[in-house]
C-alpha cells in the first residue's frame, strides 16, 4: 500500500515537465496511479467484506515505535472508492476544464495528482502518526491549490485561511493522538480498537481529536474557510472540496469510533455540532447566488449530517454514515463537475445571470438532475437509501427525538437547495437573457455523468451498497444489525419522514424568494467570517505588541538578560546545594600567588583601557599568565600551545589595530547604565569562581576514561606523552574536526580582508581618475580614501 | 576527597568578571577582547574543574602514574585554544569589515526593532483613543 502511495507521488514529481506543452497527455498520466490504487483495491474487495484485507507496516525508526502502518478495511475500502475512482474522473475532466499549457493546469496537475495520493494514505493509515502526516500533508496540498499563482488577493486571503484554520485543528488532533497513544500503549488504531484506553484520558483524548475533525470536515464555527475555498478552479473544490479531503474529519470520527465508544458525551457534541452546522450551511445556501457557493454551503451542511452520524455510535448509524459517505461523494462531485461544465461553457455561475442552460447542455442537465435527485433524497438514489438509514437510527425515545427533528429540519433545507441549484442554473428564467452556451465536449461531461450512474448504480443495486456499508457497521457495532438498506422497508416512520421533509422543502423553495427579502431586512448577526477575522487581527496585534516588548535590539541588553539568566536559575541552584566545599587551600605551588596576582591586575587594566593598543597588549599578559598557570598545573604541551596562540592572536590584533583609530571610539556611557553592568559581570565572576569550587570539590579521582588513557597510551600508541596520545591517535577524528574549522577560518579571514583590499584599490583607482578629472589641485578624494 | 585551590578559583571569577563586563560593552573591538579572556577562563576552568591538584605532566616514564595530571581535561584545552584562536582571528577580520564599510565599530541597535517598538507605541495610542471615543459616545447618549 505504501508503494501505492509512493507511486503517486513519483509520478507527480515527473508530471511538471510534461503538463507545460502536453497538458491534456499529462492529466491523462496523472490519472493511472489512482486508477492502479482502485483496481487494486477492487481486487481486494471480497477479502476486505468477509474481514481479511490486506495489512502492510514499513519499520522506520524501530526503537521510536514510529513506522508506517497501512490496513484496508471496510471503511478504508469505502473511501477509496471515493478517493481513488472520482481522483480519476477529476483528473481526466480537468484536462479538457484547463486551458492548454496555462499556468493553472501545470500546477494543479502535479499537486492533484499529489493530493490523491496523500489521500490515499490517509485514508489506508492504520496508525496514528501515520494518519496524521498524511493529514497535514493533504492540508498542504489544499494550501497549495486554493492559492494557485497567489495572484489575487482573495485567493491567498482564502487559501491562508484554509491553511491557518485546518492546520491548527490538525496540530490540536495531534495532541490528542498523543494522549491516546500513551494511555493506549499503541499508536496502532486496529490495536487501540482492540484494547481502547478509559477514563479521563480518553475523554481529553476524545475532545482534542474532535477539534480536528470539525476543523477539517467544516463544522460550526469553523465552517467558514471552506465556503472561501471556492475561489479554487472547479476541479479543485470537486475533488478536495466536496469529494474527498473535507470527508477527512467525518472519516476520522468513523475511523476512531470503536476505540472513542467509551466516550461519553461522545454523541451528544457531534449530534449537536452537526445539527447546528446542517441547519445553518443550508439556510445559507439558499441565499447564495453563487452555484459554487451555494453548493459549498451545501457540502458544510452535508458534512454536519454525515458528523452526527458518526459520532452516533450505532448499527444503524454506522450504516448510514458510510452510505452517506458514498451518496455525498458521488452527487456532489457530479453538481460540482456540471457546474464547471456551465461555468466554461455560459461563462458565468451566477443563478441572476443564467438562464435556459437546459436547452443547451441536455446532458449537463439529465446529470445533474439525477444527483441533485440524489442530494434531495429521492428514490430511487441512493441518497435516499443512505438518508431512510440515517432517519432510521434515530428513532429510538429521549434526546433521539430532538436529533431525529433536527435531521428532518436539516433534510428540508437540503431539497430546497437541491431544487434551487437545478433551477438557478438549468431552468428559464423570465426576464433573464438566456445564454449562449456551446455544447461541452465529451470530456467534460462524461466524467459527471459517470458519478451520477454511480448515484443511481448505489441506490437501485442497494445489495452492493448493503455488503460494502455492513462490513464497517458490523465491525463497529460489534454484531450484525438487523437493518439492511434497501429501496422499501414497507410503510414506516422513516419514508413519512422522507415524505415531509420532500413537501417541506419543495415548499421552502417556493416561498424562497420572498423569505430572502425578509431576510434582508433582519440584521446581520454574527458571521464566523468576522469572528475568524478578528482574531487574526488580535492575533497580529498581540505579536506586535510582544516584539515591541521583548525585542528590544540591544546586544547588551541581549546577553545581560542571558547573564542574569544564568546567576538566577543555575546561581540558586548552586545556593541551595547540598555538596559540601571540604578541605580548602590556598595554593598546589607557590609561584601561582604572584601569576595569579599579574593575571588579576592585567585583566582589570583591560577593563579599564581607553587606548586599542594597551588593552590588547594587557590581554597579551593575560594569555602568557595563563601559560605560566598552565607550566604550574604539569601541562607542558598545553603550555607550549598557549605561548605560541597567544603570540599569533597578539600579532593579528595588531596587524589590525594599525588601520583602527588608537581610542575605543564608544561613547561613554551613563553612570546609571555602567554600574549595573558592573555589578552583572562582578556576580557572573563570583557565579563561575563558586561553582570551579564545587566542581572541583565534587571530584577526588581522575575519570575514568582518563586512567584508560594513561594505561593503553604506551602500548596502544607506543607514546609516552599522553596528551600527544589522546590528540592525534585516541580522538584523532575530532582533531580531524579542529583542523577543518581551522581551514574554515583561514577562508573566511581570507576573503574578508581580500574583499577589502580590492575594495580600497577599486575605489582609489576611481578617486584618482575622479580628481585627474575634475580638480587636478586638490587632493582630498585621494587623503579619503586612505583614511577609509 | 582532593583539596580545592582557592587561588584559582579566585582568579577564574577575575577572569570572568572581565569577560563579562567586556561583552557586554558597544565597541565591537571590546567585546572581542572579551570573547578572548572568557576563553582564557574557559581553559582554567577545564583544569580547575578536573579536581586533582597539579602534578606532574602527564608523561609516562618521568614520574609515577599516581602523581601525575588529568590528561584529558589537558587534550580538551588543547583544543579549546587552537579553536579560540579561529574564532579570534574570525571575529577580528569581521570586526576589521564592519570598520571599513560603516565607519565604526559599535554594536549598535537594530533599527528594524527600534521601527517595531515605535508601531507597538503608536498602536496603544491610537487603541487608547478609540476608548476614549468610546467612553465620549457611551456619555453623551
Amino acid at each position: 500500500m505504501l508503494a501505492l502511495v509512493v507511486a503517486h507521488l513519483l509520478v507527480s514529481l515527473v508530471l511538471p515537465g510534461l503538463t507545460g506543452r502536453h497538458t491534456r497527455i499529462a492529466f491523462g498520466v496523472a490519472a493511472l496511479p489512482p486508477a492502479a490504487a482502485l483496481c487494486w483495491v477492487l481486487a481486494h474487495s471480497r477479502a476486505v467484506l468477509s474481514g481479511a484485507g490486506p495489512v502492510e507496516a514499513v519499520n522506520w525508526a524501530g526503537p521510536l515505535g514510529l513506522g508506517f502502518a497501512f490496513r484496508l478495511d471496510a471503511l478504508a475500502l469505502v473511501m477509496t472508492l471515493l478517493v481513488s475512482g472520482i481522483g480519476v474522473l477529476v483528473l481526466l475532466y480537468a484536462g479538457w476544464y484547463f486551458e492548454r499549457g496555462s499556468g493553472d493546469a501545470r500546477r494543479s496537475a502535479p499537486l492533484l495528482l499529489a493530493f490523491a495520493g496523500v489521500m490515499l494514505g490517509l485514508v489506508l493509515a492504520d496508525d496514528l502518526l501515520t494518519l496524521y502526516v498524511f493529514w497535514e500533508l493533504t492540508t498542504i496540498c489544499s494550501f497549495l491549490l486554493v492559492g494557485q499563482s497567489g495572484v489575487t488577493r482573495e485567493s491567498r486571503r482564502s487559501s491562508l485561511q484554509a491553511l491557518l484554520v485546518t492546520a491548527l485543528g490538525g496540530l490540536v488532533m495531534l495532541l490528542g493522538f498523543i494522549v491516546l497513544g500513551e494511555a493506549g500503549g499503541s499508536y496502532r488504531i486496529s490495536e487501540l480498537a482492540e484494547n481502547p484506553p478509559t477514563g479521563a484520558p480518553l475523554s481529553v483524548a476524545a475532545g482534542l481529536i474532535l477539534a480536528g475533525a470539525f476543523t477539517k470536515s467544516a463544522q460550526l464555527p469553523f465552517h467558514n474557510w471552506l465556503p472561501a475555498a471556492m475561489v479554487a478552479p472547479t476541479p479543485i473544490s470537486t475533488y478536495l472540496h466536496a469529494a474527498s479531503m473535507v470527508k477527512a474529519g467525518v472519516f476520522l470520527i468513523a475511523r476512531l469510533a470503536p476505540v472513542l465508544a467509551g466516550v461519553a458525551f461522545l454523541p451528544a457534541v457531534t449530534a449537536v455540532f452537526g445539527i447546528a452546522t446542517m441547519l445553518v450551511a443550508g439556510w445559507r445556501a439558499l441565499r447564495e447566488n453563487d452555484l459554487k457557493l451555494l453548493l459549498a454551503y451545501g457540502t458544510v451542511s452535508q458534512l454536519g449530517f454525515m458528523t452526527v452520524l458518526a459520532g452516533s455510535g450505532s448499527y444503524t448509524g454506522s450504516l448510514a454514515v458510510a452510505a452517506m459517505l458514498l451518496a455525498h461523494g458521488t452527487f456532489k462531485a457530479t453538481l460540482f463537475l456540471a457546474t464547471g461544465v456551465v461555468d466554461h461553457q455560459a461563462g458565468t455561475r451566477d443563478i441572476r445571470e443564467l438562464s435556459g442552460v437546459a436547452g443547451r447542455l441536455p446532458w449537463v442537465t439529465t446529470v445533474s438532475v439525477v444527483a441533485a435527485m440524489s442530494m434531495a433524497g429521492l428514490p430511487p438514489m441512493v441518497g435516499f437509501v443512505a438518508k431512510e438509514a440515517a432517519f432510521e437510527a434515530f428513532l429510538g425515545g429521549g434526546w433521539d427525538v430532538a436529533v431525529e427533528v433536527g435531521l428532518i429540519l436539516g433534510s428540508m433545507l437540503t431539497v430546497a437547495y437541491s431544487a434551487r441549484m437545478l433551477w438557478g442554473a438549468f431552468a428559464v428564467k423570465p426576464g433573464v437573457r438566456r445564454n449562449e452556451a456551446d455544447p461541452a465536449p465529451a470530456a467534460l461531461w462524461i466524467p459527471p455523468a459517470v458519478t451520477a450512474l454511480g448515484c443511481l448504480a448505489l441506490g437501485v443495486g442497494y445489495p452492493l451498497t448493503d455488503a460494502l456499508t455492513s462490513a464497517y457497521a458490523g465491525r463497529i457495532a460489534g454484531h450484525e444489525g438487523e437493518y439492511h438498506l434497501g429501496l422499501w422497508h414497507g410503510f414506516n416512520p422513516p419514508l413519512a419522514f422522507s415524505a415531509l421533509t420532500l413537501l417541506g422543502g419543495l415548499a421552502l423553495f417556493a416561498l424562497n424568494t420572498r423569505l430572502n427579502r425578509r431576510r434582508e431586512l433582519l440584521p446581520a448577526g454574527m458571521s464566523a467570517q468576522h469572528g475568524y477575522e478578528r482574531v487574526m487581527g488580535s492575533l497580529e496585534r498581540v505579536a506586535v505588541g510582544v516584539t515591541g516588548r521583548i525585542q528590544v535590539g540591544s546586544l547588551p541588553t541581549y546577553l545581560a538578560i542571558i547573564l542574569l539568566t544564568v546567576l538566577v536559575v543555575p546561581g540558586s541552584v548552586l545556593l541551595f546545594r547540598e555538596t559540601p566545599v571540604e578541605n580548602l587551600r590556598w595554593w598546589d605551588r607557590m609561584l601561582q600567588l604572584p601569576l595569579a596576582l599579574v593575571i588579576l591586575i592585567a585583566a582589570a587594566g583591560v577593563a579599564r583601557a581607553r587606548r586599542r593598543m594597551t588593552a590588547v597588549l594587557l590581554v597579551g599578559v593575560v594569555g602568557y599568565g595563563i601559560g605560566g598557570m598552565f607550566v604550574l598545573g604539569g601541562g607542558p604541551d598545553l603550555a607550549l600551545t598557549q605561548f605560541l596562540v597567544e603570540t599569533l592572536t597578539l600579532v593579528a590584533f595588531v596587524l589590525v589595530l594599525r588601520r583602527l583609530p588608537a581610542r575605543f571610539t564608544e561613547t561613554e556611557s551613563s553612570r546609571g547604565v555602567r554600574v549595573p553592568k558592573v555589578l552583572l559581570a562582578l556576580g557572573g565572576g563570583v557565579f563561575v569562581g563558586f561553582a570551579s569550587l564545587i566542581f572541583s570539590s565534587a571530584r577526588d579521582t581522575a575519570s575514568e576514561v582518563s586512567v584508560q588513557y594513561l594505561e593503553h597510551a604506551e602500548e596502544g600508541t607506543s607514546a609516552t606523552n599522553v596528551v600527544n596520545a589522546i590528540i592525534v591517535d585516541f580522538r584523532a577524528f575530532d582533531t580531524v574536526g579542529e583542523i577543518s574549522v581551522l581551514a574554515v577560518t583561514a577562508t573566511g579571514v581570507a576573503s574578508l580582508v581580500l574583499t577589502a583590499r580590492s575594495s580600497r584599490r577599486r575605489r582609489h583607482a576611481r578617486s584618482r581618475r575622479d580628481i585627474a578629472v575634475t580638480s587636478p589641485g586638490t587632493s582630498s578624494g585621494e587623503r579619503g580614501s586612505e583614511v577609509s | 576527597m582532593s583539596s580545592v585551590n582557592l587561588t584559582m578559583a579566585i582568579v577564574l571569577g577575575g577572569l570572568y568578571a572581565t569577560g563579562f563586563y567586556l561583552l557586554l560593552q558597544r565597541s565591537l573591538m571590546r567585546v572581542l577582547l572579551g570573547i578572548v579572556i572568557l576563553g582564557h577562563g574557559a581553559n582554567l576552568l577545564l583544569q580547575q574543574a578536573g579536581g586533582a591538584p597539579a602534578g606532574r605532566p602527564p608523561m609516562l616514564g618521568e614520574a609515577p602514574v599516581r602523581l601525575m595530571s588529568d590528561p584529558l581535561p589537558q587534550a580538551m584545552a588543547l583544543t579549546a585554544i587552537v579553536i579560540t584562536f579561529a574564532l579570534t582571528t574570525f571575529l577580528l577580520a569581521l570586526a576589521y569589515r564592519a570598520w571599513q564599510l560603516l565607519g565604526h565599530d559599535e554594536v549598535q541597535d537594530d533599527v528594524e526593532d527600534r521601527r517595531i517598538r515605535r508601531l507597538e507605541s503608536e498602536l496603544a495610542e491610537g487603541e487608547s483613543a478609540e476608548n476614549e471615543q468610546e467612553l465620549d459616545s457611551e456619555a453623551t447618549r
